[in-house]
Formats: structure tokens, sequence, C-alpha cells
């Protein structure tokens, strides 16, 4: 990856996750350069930490390889991980951009050879798996993870451990003293592809998520079901490792709820549907799932899918917004609600509730430096008050990944169409 | 040309220097490998290693590199030479990786990482840095089939590009179905009220477009070429038909909405007073014209009551009607519903529906009906009766699970019968045989002068869509984009950034094709399929097989390649029965010669051989992750990259066999409905030909187990090494292989 001076021609791409690699692999495609800017220390976002897809039950980390490749083969994109933007200053066509780095402390020289995981013995909370399990504080992110180069958790620097990890490496990749500092990106457009987070589980008051174990989110659940998880791909639940075989999902999780999120977060429900595959894929004999429901929002050609998953004895639908979870003394969660579909009221234990959280966008909450139109909800707005800003997936919209994508590369060209003005004007 | 000079370079870092004698492989690719330079280097991916590398380019005349250390996935950035042919020897991720660092596995291991030099540099030698094509075409001007709120937005994006466009509607104006809509859904905050369609604006813009040039009630006569260099024929009305440059095409060709007449147990048909969504937005339209108030078809009368029936031939899994939600019906009839209480609170609005489908802000807008007063009922409608005072609507009340629910007196009905793509020619229709009349066949929308078919191939219930979840533009037809209602169901926002989306995968594909680089999956790629005609028997197999139709006949049916339709997966290649069609740095012989670079012990060594075929996608990324996990497999097999299934030569195998290889494994991507394939068709063509091994393996005198076809994904991180483990004690149970020695 050669090195570029980023002019007001170059198109930053904040975000690296499926979105943002899609925004920036279009642009640069198209002969265009980018800068793409991700937070933590891989690329490939919320979509990598999936199990499987809907509704092809195929895994994300396929395509992942494919657009990983790309980029390797691209040169006109230069990525910076680790890195956040923290300002913003200009307008169209002449941004100039503030991004943070923080220090990895492994430089280019790493070979992903793995010695210094081997020096090092602290553990740490491993959020790519939702903090489930932990990692060694020198860590490679993910198998998948690229740039494959580890990383050192800012834990240990400073302790023994730091210089163990240090002595171990025999190519001078191990850099203690790296600091963390702010460069500025030139920049003609922006394309915001922060992504979304899982709504707070622990705000739904009523569900008990953070008092009782046994109840989770549903991307929590991918990591189980995930063989590189921290079960190893077994449905433990996390109280008593027991196995679960009756598995609750509760959709709308904080969804079309003006309490919680106003919007319907859109994927959920396929999501859920595709977890109950999950289930009988582990328990084909005797996993049971039951799915509480408003509406299911199975939407356009994706019904087949649904179809299917009624067809399915093991799946059964309750129309109902459950009201509580309580635990009995075996740590089940009690599910307790009305089903409305002729009003029977409904005490039952599961093994295992799993949340369908909804979406939030990113940017809630985070300052995105500029003005930026935003919707109720928090997503970004397509207005011309953003200039040369445009939000693209899940930080415009509560959407899938297809529609992530088109979301995306429409945002490149959007982009593109500034920088080509730029380019005119300069010619 | 200049003359070709081979280096092998091996690295000593990340273990190799401790478990492997490195000084030994630096011979065996001096001696077997007869390349003149062979090199070690303690960390050959370092500043200085690199430099080494191209210092001898510089100034020794290195034009073909082999770099004996990492997997190909790994160090990308390091050793990265666009310029010279380049191998890599996988020793680390394929051989110290995956083997336990003991004694008594230091030997097979070792043969592994010479059987690796080897081979790399018998691939290297037989390739050449791709140099491309730059002659393929260079029309910058996009094609844009349909008028609609898509098309009309693909040109007027494109046009904002920089781009010249040509857009062809098929009527009299532009707009589509969305201009005969009254209001569209709001897509800005505060979501509560219908919004304007925008489409006289698009409208406008377009013929104000200097850059967009408009053919009215025209459609496409001929499509000829390829990405770059289209050449369509537009046939007007005059009957006079125009010729066009073209450089990439938008298919835009929308929708037409379900047939109510197909309902008429919901009325469809029987009165006048039941009418599609489309229909009620033509009454909308004539009250907004007169006085506001929107009247009642067979006496003009004011409605008072509505009652909006959701999924009206959706959802239906008998097969009777579309087996599909339409997505956006929800929303439209809650637009629909706000028409009348907008204007008239006292009107009766009931939308009577299973699942209610209002993704995202839809929620909003949602809530404003309730806030507005329109009745929401979860029921399943079994039918609607008109008759003088109104319609009956029967329906089973799901929330009161009474059966034998009604409304009567209604005084409008609306179906909510949704959207049927306007996709032209199922290319790969099997032709329905006997039995009842014949079908009349959907006119094609591109004429491709294609040899697989005039149209974009379909997926399922008509659509156009990619069926990849990571890659929505990916039609079988490189420089083809499909947008809006015709890829898959949709509404206004949504097709505007679809269009939008399609805009650019256009423009790119076009610059592709001047620069003679290939298109997703192996974007960038300058290497395309060249033929020794001489040698081609017109056997078409090539042509038929070829998942994006890029290969066409001539008069003598010989096969015409097409590059910048081309997505270099080597379907062709390899199911080109006289081997004469390859790719610079992939082809038979660049396979070829690694099978036959591996040193096969005699039958008495113990050290079985088998040979893994692994597409490069999927397969060998799974290969590589189990490695980093320190999965152990057996030394005996030797791993080869390839571009996919589809790309797999019988001669490979054949020769492999003969060579006396104990076995051959084959991984390739999920073919089917469910497919994986990142090439759509290439794994399951492989597969296909590979079926008819066994014959081969019969005149041999061979077992059938001596060839092995694997279905493999990506995180099979556990389970490819169990297989291969497995395949390897079921080799040695059926005992070494005849050819031994041969």
């Amino acid at each position: 990856m050669t090195e570029h001076v980023a002019t007001n021609e170059t198109i930053l791409v904040v975000g690296g996750g499926i979105s943002g690699m899609t925004a920036a692999l279009e642009a640069a495609e198209t002969g265009k350069n980018v800068v793409l800017v991700e937070k933590n220390p891989a690329l490939g976002g919320r979509t990598s930490q999936l199990y499987r897809y809907f509704p092809k039950l195929c895994h994300p980390t396929c395509g992942l390889e494919i657009n990983q490749r790309r980029l390797k083969n691209n040169p006109r994109i230069r990525v910076l991980t680790l890195a956040e933007v923290t300002g913003i200053e200009g307008g169209t066509g002449n941004y100039t951009v503030s991004v943070r780095v923080k220090p990895r402390y492994v430089n280019e020289n790493c070979t992903a050879c793995g010695e210094c995981a081997k020096a090092v013995s602290t553990e740490v909370a491993d959020p790519f798996n939702y903090n489930l399990g932990t990692h060694k504080a020198a860590y490679l992110p993910s198998s998948m993870a690229y740039p494959q180069r580890y990383v050192l958790d800012p834990a240990i620097i400073g302790t023994p451990e730091a210089d163990a990890a240090k002595a171990a490496c025999k190519y001078g990749a191990i850099e203690l003293d790296m600091q963390e500092e702010t460069l500025q990106v030139k920049a003609g457009a922006v394309i915001w592809a922060t992504g979304w987070q899982p709504y707070d589980a622990a705000k739904i008051q009523p569900y008990g998520y953070g008092r009782f174990k046994n109840v989770i989110t549903s991307v929590e659940f991918e990591r189980l079901a995930d063989p590189h998880g921290p079960t190893g791909g077994k449905l433990l639940r996390p109280s008593d490792g027991k196995e679960a075989k009756n598995v609750a999902f509760i959709q709308c999780a904080g969804s079309r709820d003006e309490n919680h999120l106003r919007h319907c977060s859109r994927i959920c429900c396929m999501a859920s549907l595709k977890q109950t595959h999950y289930v009988r894929e582990k328990y084909p004999e005797d996993g049971k799932s039951t799915i509480y429901y408003i509406d299911i929002r199975a939407i356009d050609r994706f019904e087949d899918f649904y179809q299917k998953v009624q067809a399915d004895p093991s799946v059964s639908f309750i129309k109902s917004k459950v009201a509580r979870i309580s635990e009995d003394e075996q740590g089940n969660p009690v599910c307790w609600g009305v089903n409305t579909e002729g009003y029977k009221r409904y005490t039952t234990p599961h093994d295992l509730v799993v949340l369908a959280v909804g979406m939030e966008p990113s940017v809630k909450g985070v300052n995105i430096p500029g003005h930026i139109v935003a919707d109720s909800s928090g997503f970004i707005e397509a207005d011309p008050a953003n200039g040369a800003v445009f939000g693209a997936g899940c930080a415009s919209n509560a959407l899938d990944v297809n529609r992530a994508v088109q979301s995306a590369t429409a945002a490149a060209l959007r982009a593109i169409q500034v920088v080509n003005k730029v380019a005119k004007a300069e010619a | 040309m200049a003359e070709t000079k081979v280096a092998a370079y091996i690295c000593k870092g990340c273990g190799l220097g401790e478990r492997l004698d490195t000084d030994a492989l630096v011979k065996i690719a001096q001696k077997d490998g007869k390349v003149p330079m062979a090199k070690t280097h303690d960390f050959l991916c370092s500043a200085d290693g690199v430099a080494m590398i191209r210092n001898d380019v510089a100034n020794e005349g290195v034009t073909h590199i082999m770099i004996g250390a990492c997997s190909r996935r790994a160090k990308t950035e390091a050793f990265h030479f666009p310029e010279n042919a380049v191998a890599r020897a996988n020793l680390r991720e394929g051989v110290v990786w995956i083997r336990p660092d003991t004694e008594e596995a230091r030997e097979t291991t070792q043969d592994m990482a010479e059987d690796y030099i080897r081979m790399g540099c018998a691939e290297v030698k037989a390739m050449a840095a791709p140099g491309g094509n730059p002659n393929t075409g260079s029309s910058k001007t996009l094609l844009v089939v349909g008028g609609g709120v898509t098309g009309m937005t693909t040109a007027i994006e494109a046009s904002k590009t920089g781009y010249p466009v040509v857009l062809v509607e098929k009527t009299g104006a532009l707009g589509g179905m969305a201009g005969q809509l009254w209001k569209r859904m709001p897509v800005h905050e505060p979501f509560k009220s219908p919004a304007d369609t925008g489409v006289a604006d698009l409208a406008a813009q377009v013929m104000g477009d200097s850059n967009i040039k408009v053919y009215l009630n025209a459609t496409i006569a001929k499509t000829d070429g390829a990405p770059g260099r289209f050449v369509v024929q537009i046939a007007t009305e005059s009957g006079a038909t125009h010729t066009e440059d073209i450089g990439a095409i938008v298919q835009a060709s929308g929708f037409t909405t379900y047939d109510m007449n197909k309902l008429p147990e919901l009325g469809g048909g029987k009165s006048p007073n039941v009418v599609d969504q489309l229909g009620l937005e033509a009454l909308a339209k004539a009250a907004a014209a007169g006085d506001g108030v929107i009247r009642r078809p067979s006496d003009n009368q004011p409605v008072k009551s509505v009652v909006f029936v959701q999924c009206a031939g959706q959802r239906d899994p008998s097969g009777t009607h579309l087996a599909y939600c339409s997505g956006f019906c929800c929303n439209a009839s809650i637009k629909q519903a706000m028409y009348f209480k907008d204007a008239n609170p006292s009107v009766d609005t009931t939308i009577i529906y299973t699942d209610l489908r209002t993704p995202g802000n839809g929620e909003d807008f949602y809530r404003s009906a309730q806030e507005k007063g329109v009745i929401f009922t979860k029921g399943k409608v079994s039918g609607v009766q008109p008759g003088s005072n109104g319609s009956t609507v029967s329906f089973h009340d799901l929330i009161l699970d009474d059966a034998n629910a009604t409304i009567a007196d209604v005084d409008l009905v609306v179906l909510a019968t949704g959207q049927v793509p306007n996709s032209g020619v199922d290319i790969f229709a099997v032709p329905k045989e006997g039995e009842g009349e014949p079908e009349v066949k959907p006119i094609s929308i591109l004429n491709l002068n294609y040899r697989q078919g005039t149209d974009v191939p379909q997926l399922k219930q008509g659509f156009t869509d990619s069926h990849f979840i990571c890659f929505p533009y990916e039609t079988r037809r490189t420089g083809i984009y499909t947008a809006g209602p015709v890829r898959r169901p949709m509404d206004i926002a949504q097709a505007r950034e679809d269009a939008t989306g399609a805009a650019l995968k256009a423009i790119q594909a076009l610059e592709n094709a001047e620069l003679g680089r290939a298109a997703h999956p192996r974007s960038g790629d300058l290497s395309f399929p060249k033929v020794r005609l001489e040698g081609c028997t017109q056997c078409k197999r090539c042509t038929v097989e070829c998942p994006f139709g890029a290969i066409d006949e001539d008069e003598k049916r010989f096969p015409v390649f097409n590059e910048s339709r081309c997505r270099r997966c080597g379907t062709c290649m390899g199911a080109c029965p006289v081997r004469v069609i390859s790719f610079e740095n992939y082809s038979v012989n660049t396979v070829g010669a690694q099978v036959k670079a591996v040193d096969i012990p005699d039958e008495f060594s113990e050290k079985p051989r088998i040979l893994i075929l692994a597409c490069e996608n999927d397969a060998y990324p799974a290969l590589d992750m189990a490695a980093m996990n320190r999965n152990e497999y057996s030394a005996f097999v030797r791993v080869i990259p390839i571009r996919c299934l589809g790309s797999v030569n019988t001669i490979w195998v054949t020769d492999a066999l003969n060579a006396g290889y104990d076995g051959v494994m084959m991984m390739g991507c999920k073919s089917g409905d469910e497919y994986q394939c990142h090439f759509v068709k290439g794994s399951e063509l492989g597969r296909v030909r590979m079926s008819k091994i066994d014959d081969t393996l019969k005149t041999l005198n061979l077992e059938t187990e001596r060839v092995r076809d694997l279905e493999v994904a990506i995180t099979d991180i556990e389970r490819v090494p169990e297989m291969i483990n497995k395949y390897v004690e079921e080799l040695v149970a059926i005992g070494p292989s005849p050819f031994k020695g041969f």
C-alpha cells in the first residue's frame, strides 16, 4: 500500500465495516483516492462478528475475504486503524479532517507469527466476542483480521508483560513508546459509515438483562453460535453452561418503542428467524425456539425464509410483546405476557432468552464534528445542509447488509461527484 | 520482450529457519526448480528483504519472482510487484504452522516444503505478468433503460458525475409508475404525512440536462458488444432506428402491478368499487383536481368508508399468486388511508393486515396514521362481496380469533396487490411440456446479441437480483446493472438509492473496460483469457458454460471472447477439452507444472501424495486460518490454490493420477440454489465436469475414492484439517496408487 498524500480530491470514509469498506472500494475502483478510517484495530465491523447471514445462511467472512483482497490489491486506499475522526473543518470539496490515531504498539514489521502472544499471560476482555470471553493482551483481533498485525492492549503498557512481548519479537515490530497522534487529512468529501450499535438492553428494565445471566442479546447469541466464538459454537447458557435447547426470541427489544428506539430496526425479525436455525442446527433432536413478536417483518423477497421457519415444528410464534421476564429457581428465565391472538395469558420458562435488540445508529450520542442533519432516531438524513458529508449504511438508516452495501455504493457516487467537480475546477 | 529471469527468495523468519533446512530449499530451487538465482533472507518481508528483491529486479534483470515464505494472503503490501510475475510458496501457513514441531515430523515437513519450492518455481516459470488489453473499448456513455424514478435518477446521477447518458423510455412520457401516484410516503422528518412524489422535478431535470439524451416511445432493438463498446440500436415509434455507442447499461425497467383480476374472491374485477392501489391513486389525483373529495367510482358519491386489504395476491405459499411480499404496500396503504383522513377525519379507514411491515422510520408514519384515526385490524381477508350498498369484507379476525368477522357497507375496497418485475425474457427457463395453453413469451428488454440469450438472467420469481448479500449489484452480465423494482420489490426512496449505486457500478464498468481491468470479484485483474484458435475443435463448451455469457460464437462456431464481459474465473479454461484457453498468470500450464513438479516417492516409502485443488476464495483462506490456529493436518497433501472449481481442467486430475498421486481432493464453494460461489455457477459447473471423472478412473483401473469433491466454506477452519486427515487415512487403507514409479 503506497502512502499517498490526501488532497481535496481524496474521499475520506469513516468506518471500516461492510458499508465503509464497500464505499472505499467502490470509489477506489472507480479511480479515486480514499482514506479509510476505522476505530477498531481491524476492518470488518459488526458483520464480521456474525456467524451466518440471512437468508442464505452463508458466512460473512466469505464476502469479507473478497473485500479484503480487493483492498490488498488497491494502492488507492490508505487504511488507518485505531483511528477516530475528532474534527472536520471546511466545506464541500475542501475539508480538513482531524483523525486521532491510538497507539497499536506494533508496527508494520509484524509478521503475525504470534510469539508476542505466547510471551504474555495477561487476559483482557474480548470485544470481538462482546466480552463473553477474554483474549491475551497481545492479540490478533480475529483470524480474518486486516491489517494482519498484532495489537498490544494498553493495559499492559508499562508492565513487565509488555517488555516480555517486546523481547519475544524478533522483527522489531513492537514499539512500546508509540504515542497517540492526531493527523490532519485533506478530503473533498466525507462518507460517514460508522454503522450501528446494539441498543443497550439493560435500559429495558422489565427484561432483566444484566440481572439475569440467561437473558442475552441477539448479537451475543451470534458469538455463541460461531465455532470461533467463546463457547466453540455450542449454545451454552451463561449462568451454568447448560445446553440451551429451549430458546425464546423476543422481538422489538427496544425497537418500535417511544421509550427506547422509535424506529423499527428492520433486521431483527430476520435475524431471529435465522437464529432459530442455529438452535435446530445444534440440537436437531430436541431444540425448540419460540418467537415473541408484534409483526414478523420478513420484508420483500425474504418471505420464503419466514415461510420455511413457520413450517418448522420446532419453532412457535406468539404474537405478544413480552411484559416482563423473571427467573425461576433453576435459573431459567420466565416470560410473562398475553398472546394477543385470542388473549391467552402465558408464563413460560425457557433455557435462554435472546433479546432481538434494536439498531441504534453509532452517530447517536457521538458528536459528529460539524452540523449534520439527522432524523429523530439519529440516522443521517440526505440533506443539502450536510454539504459533502454523506451518510452510508446503518449510519443513514436501519438497513440489512444488502441494503447497507447499496447505500454505501450510492454514497460513493455522491462523493465522487464532489471530487470530480474539484478536479474539474483545478484542471 | 525482456528475457525471463527467475529468482527464488526463501524466508527464514517466523520459524521457517528453525523448522526447515532452508539451505536445502535453496538447492532444491536451483537443482529441481532450475532457477538461476536463489537466496535466503532472515526476514524477507522487512524493508531490507523487499529491497533485496527490488534491487535484483532493477539490477540483475529478474523478471519472475518466487517467494518461499508465508501465504499469498499475508504480507501482500510488502510482496507487491505488479510489474513482475510472482509465485508464492506457502511455507508458513502451508507447512510449518500445520505440522507438529517434533523430531519424527521433521522429515515429512521438510518434504512438504521442498515440494512447495519445486511447485512455486514451476508455476512462476509458466507465468507472465499480465499486461491487460486496453483496446477493448472506450465509450463513456451510459444507457439507461426505463424512464421511471429509477431510470431518471440513474441518468441524473451519472450526468452529475460527468458522464453522458442515453435514456430510453418505452412510453411517451417520463415518470413511470411513480408518475401515476398522487403522493408518496415521506422520506424526511417528521414522517407524518404524505409528501410530493418529486417525479415532475426529476423529469424536468432530465429534460433540461444537455448531457442526457432522451428517447421516448422507444425500445432497445438490439444490444451488441461488451462494456466500453456496446452498440445499441434503439427503435422508435416512427419506425426509425438510432444507433448509439454505449459504455455500460443500467436496466431500470420497473414493474407492473399484480393483476387484481386474478383475485375475483377479493372482488378484483367484480366491481368498480374494488380497486388496486394504483386505482386509488387515480381516484386521489382526480379528487385533487376537483373538490378534494375521493369518490366512489360506481356512483361518484363521496367515499365514507374504505377498507385496505394487505397482501392481496402476495405472500402466497400455494404458488397461485405471488410468493413474496412487495415490501412497500403497507406504507402505501397507510399513505392512502391518510388521503381520506387528512381530507375528512370522519371517513372510516380500516387496514386489514397479517404483519404490518413499516421498517425504519415507517414506524413514525404508522404511528401518525394511528393518531389520525386509521384502524388497523390484524386479520386474513377471505372474501370481498360487492353489493348495491357497498361491499362486504369477510375476514378472520386474528386478535379476537373470530373466523367469521365482517365489515359491511364498505364504499371502497383497495387491494394491495404488489409488484411484478418487468425483467424481460427468462433466458434459462425450461419450457413446460404439453398441458395447458402456451404461455405468452415476455418481450425482451435488452435484446442482447449474446450467445446465452437476450436478457439478464433472473433469480427467483423473475427478479434480476444478485444472489449475493455482500455484493448486491453483481448481475451475471458484466457492465449491465439492474436497479429498482426489477431487481427486488421496493419503494421510491429505495429505488433512488439503488439507482445511484447502479450508476456508480456502470461508470466503474466502463472505466474498467477502457483499462482492460476485471470487475468484481477479481477487481483490477489485468489477465484475460487467450485462446489458441488453431487448436479449437468448436465444441462450444466454453461458450455454453461461461457463467457471465462473455463468449459468443462466430459463423464457424469458433469462440469469440469479449474480454470486458469476462470476470476471469477460468471456467472456460476448465471446460476446454483441448486446453487452448489460458490466462497469462493462470493456465493449464501454471497449475499443471505444479502438479508435475511434486516429487512422488515410490510405493514402498509409505508417503502417499494427495493433491488438493483449493478454491482461492473460500477453501484456501480456510486452510490458512486453520494454520493460524495451528490446526495440524497431514504432511502428505500438496495444496494448489485455484480461481474457482469451475476452472479445474480434468487434465490436472488425470495428470496427477498418472504421475502416481494417491488421491485428489477438490475443495470448492457450495453450489445449487443457495450457491456461495463467487462466480455464481463456477463451482456447480466444475462439479458437473468432475462427476464424469469416474469413467476416467475406471479406464485407468483406479478406485473412484481417489478423487474427492468437497464443499468447503471459509469458516471450516476445524473441519478442513479433519477432512484432510480422514481422507489420507482412507487412501492409506486403499493402498498406494499403482502408477507410482512410471
